[in-house]
């Protein structure tokens, strides 16, 4: 069995990709990435088998014939581990788009506090007095367009539109 | 005996998972019941391992009865069983928390069940990371913890939650990729994932190699455990979660990747070929750490920061590769386990009593709850290292390791961790003079008022609002035509004086505390379980100290079973014959 090239080159491929993807704000392009980098390394795992060889079957093959059964059971388990965790993330997304109406990574209001070395306290500050585009996403008026989507939705479901902001920790709300 | 308890830790909390998911949307007194009941009886499995392995040494299990190198292997020796009780204590008093501020928030409504399966299955995945005796099984125990991990971080689906939750995940996943092709190449380059195997196998490897394996593996490791280039993602997602899942997460998962790393320098590649590399990331991660403790005002941030920082504790014990190094490492993660824990939950009673964790908004809270003061004041006194708490003793172990090793890197670390433990001291007596000892009429409304600046310091003072952002945004751009920078810096400061003349004009002088609508609820009981636990960790930590001797002995011994290699490596292949 001659060590074929073309596994590790798609192997290579698949990481690039999956990196470019998941240094992107785009939270779909991030888990799109990750199943890229997943895929890759599943690919990694298999080739870590050595050559490809007959199923491993007691009586089907001799065992010198015979591919080595482990890595592909360890992909089987991580195939099933990376299915769960998109899937938990497609959920993490489409709640993100819900609250924020985008599914870019927010810019860190708390970063921008500490980067400012202000001595406020965030809590203290009223967001009225700030300017409109330093007021925190989704406070009233923080972009006129957005007022207006968040009225045209407020008609059509009302009572859930920005009513999901900031659940209280622990409280649950009964619909 | 030793190994039928062996898989309890794992598979009690996932059994009881199980029956939680089932009874509780109808039963939540049933639900809390079995969970508290099955935490318990971890708790006791662990102990019963702990005296099992001290007495007896290590011993593994293979699951499913299969032949040793083929099959998923346990093996428990004095280090896991000793991280398996830490993890099983601070897991039933945060549990016994959560219960408690549940049942005072009214949670018994809610449709959502959730946070008792999931915190179960928490506990069974950081069990499984103890115990597992291959790369792969540690590698599934990691994902079952960070899986449940992510569920508790983002409970309820706020925004903030939402947004901190997401930079955690896609951390802990590129962790998780890295490791896994680690254990890829690790397999290609000895046949076997069988950690007793590759502890010989790997050795025979040539030397680049093995450096590659190895620093796959620590940097992978040194994200979850956060160590200082890798820890930014810490401090950033964890103050938003509820307080009982802060407090486990800062307790037991960051030590999860700590246990990692000592397993991956001491039974993998004892040869020290990273030792320098680690120091160094030790020396960053305190000190880094800690400063970003000092420039924060928010209890709970503080708190993560000295997570981090005392990680480098840690780091450098695993580092100096000496056997009391070794030990004042391990004696320090148990420390550390039980008291960041019960810092944070003080920090969810603060946040209950004061109405914030900010610092700068609290105030008068010793006269307000003397209780809440002394379980704030023991911990944290213990955090910062004071006599004669562990703390003290962690510290003073891990300095002598430093100081006995000769080397001058090693001295350097010794003395950062020797600032690291003052600025801890200044960073938490800075939360102490703030929220507790400040008179109530001096805290934040009455900050502008000379009195209260003079008496307080400078940086009390808030001043004119600064906005670095509208220095370098060009005048005119987003403004009305018109306006400048000067005009509106002024509109600005006219605003902020407006805000705190209201503030000041509506909170009496006199008495300053308890009748404010805004800051100054009326104060309320705190809820009696919600206490009775916090009491029950701080019982805890101060019992450490009590028994600080044994605890170091286990320690010492488990160091030297570390070092030594063998008997974790014959408890897995009887007679030592590895094949």
């Amino acid at each position: 069995m001659t060590p074929t090239v073309v596994l590790p080159v798609v192997i290579g491929v698949l990481y690039t990709a999956g990196v470019y993807l998941l240094l992107d704000r785009s939270l779909t392009r991030v888990l799109l990435g990750f199943l890229l980098l997943g895929n890759a390394t599943n690919l990694l795992l298999l080739s870590a088998g050595g050559p490809s060889g007959l199923a491993p079957i007691l009586g089907y093959a001799e065992a010198e014939e015979m591919s080595d059964p482990l890595p592909q059971a360890l992909i089987l388990t991580a195939i099933v581990i990376t299915f769960g965790i998109a899937a938990f993330v497609l959920a993490i997304i489409y709640r993100s788009w819900r609250l924020v109406r985008q599914e870019v990574i927010e810019v860190d209001e708390e970063d921008r506090r500490v980067a400012s070395r202000s001595d406020t306290d965030a809590d203290d500050i009223d967001p009225d007095d700030l300017a409109p585009e330093d007021r925190p996403a989704m406070h009233d008026d923080t972009f006129a367009a957005d007022n207006d989507i968040e009225r045209g939705l407020a008609r059509y479901y009302s009572g859930i539109a920005s009513d999901d902001i900031d659940l209280p920790p622990t409280r649950g709300r009964k619909r | 005996m030793i190994r039928v308890l062996t898989p309890l830790p794992v598979l009690l909390p996932l059994l009881g998972a199980a029956a939680a998911l089932l009874v509780g949307g109808r039963h939540p007194r049933v639900q809390r019941a079995l969970s508290v009941a099955v935490l318990t009886a971890v708790l006791a499995v662990s102990v019963a391992l702990l005296l099992l392995a001290d007495s007896e040494g290590a011993a593994a299990l293979s699951v499913g009865g299969w032949p040793v190198p083929l099959g998923v292997v346990l093996v428990v020796d004095r280090l896991s069983a000793l991280m398996l009780v830490v993890a099983a204590t601070v897991a039933l008093g945060v549990l016994v928390f959560a219960v408690g501020q549940g049942a005072a928030d009214g949670d018994e409504e809610t449709p959502i069940s959730i946070f008792h399966p999931t915190f179960l299955v928490l506990i069974a995945g950081v069990a499984n990371a103890f115990l597992a005796g291959d790369l792969f099984n540690l590698y599934v125990g990691f994902e079952i913890l960070l899986t449940a991990s992510y569920v508790l971080l983002t409970l309820g689906g706020s925004a903030a939650r939402i947004r901190a939750g997401i930079t955690y995940i896609v951390v802990s996943l590129l962790s998780s990729i890295l490791f896994l092709a680690a254990i890829a190449l690790v397999y290609a380059a000895t046949g076997t994932v069988n950690m007793a195997q590759l502890a010989v196998r790997l050795a025979e490897l040539p030397e680049g190699t093995q450096l590659l394996l190895q620093s796959m593996l620590l940097i992978a490791f040194c994200i979850k455990a956060a160590v200082f280039p890798l820890s930014a993602w810490l401090p950033d997602s964890y103050p938003t979660a509820p307080a009982p899942v802060t407090a486990v997460f800062a307790g037991l998962l960051t030590k999860v990747g700590v246990y990692a790393i000592i397993r991956t320098q001491t039974l993998l590649f004892p040869g020290g070929a990273l030792d320098q590399v680690l120091m160094w990331a030790a020396l960053a991660t305190m000190v880094v750490g800690i400063l970003g403790a000092v420039a924060q005002t928010d209890i709970r941030r503080i708190l993560s920061f000295t997570l981090v920082s005392h990680i480098g504790y840690m780091v450098f014990g695993i580092s100096l590769a000496s056997t009391a190094g070794l030990a004042g490492a391990i004696f320090y993660v148990v420390h550390h386990i039980a008291i960041q824990t019960t810092l944070f939950l003080v920090a969810g009673l603060i946040e209950r009593q004061g109405g914030s964790t900010g610092v700068n908004r609290l105030g008068g809270l010793a006269t307000a709850s003397p209780l809440l003061a002394i379980l704030f004041f023991v911990p944290a006194m213990n955090l910062a290292g004071i006599p004669p708490f562990s703390g003290f003793i962690g510290k003073l172990g891990l300095l002598e390791a430093g100081i006995a090793d000769g080397g001058w890197l090693p001295i350097l670390l010794v003395a950062g961790g020797a600032v690291t433990s003052l600025l801890t001291l200044l960073a938490i007596s800075r939360v102490w003079s703030r929220a507790f000892w400040r008179l109530p009429a001096q805290s934040p409304a009455d900050d502008t008022s000379d009195a209260a600046a003079a008496a307080a310091g400078p940086d009390l003072d808030p001043g004119p609002l600064p906005d670095p952002a509208e220095q370098d945004q060009p005048a005119g751009e987003k403004e009305p035509v018109g306006a400048t920078v000067g005009d509106r810096a002024e509109a600005r400061r006219a605003a902020w004086e407006r805000h705190t003349a209201v503030a000041t004009a509506t909170t009496p002088t006199t008495d300053g505390f308890g009748d404010d609508d805004e800051r100054e609820r009326p104060l309320r009981p705190l809820p009696r379980v919600m206490v009775a636990s916090t009491t029950a960790m701080v019982v805890v930590t101060v019992g450490l100290t009590a028994l600080a001797g044994p605890l170091y002995g286990v320690a010492e011994r488990a160091a030297d079973d570390l070092r030594d290699r063998t008997p974790y490596i014959e408890s897995v292949f009887v007679g030592g014959d590895v094949p």
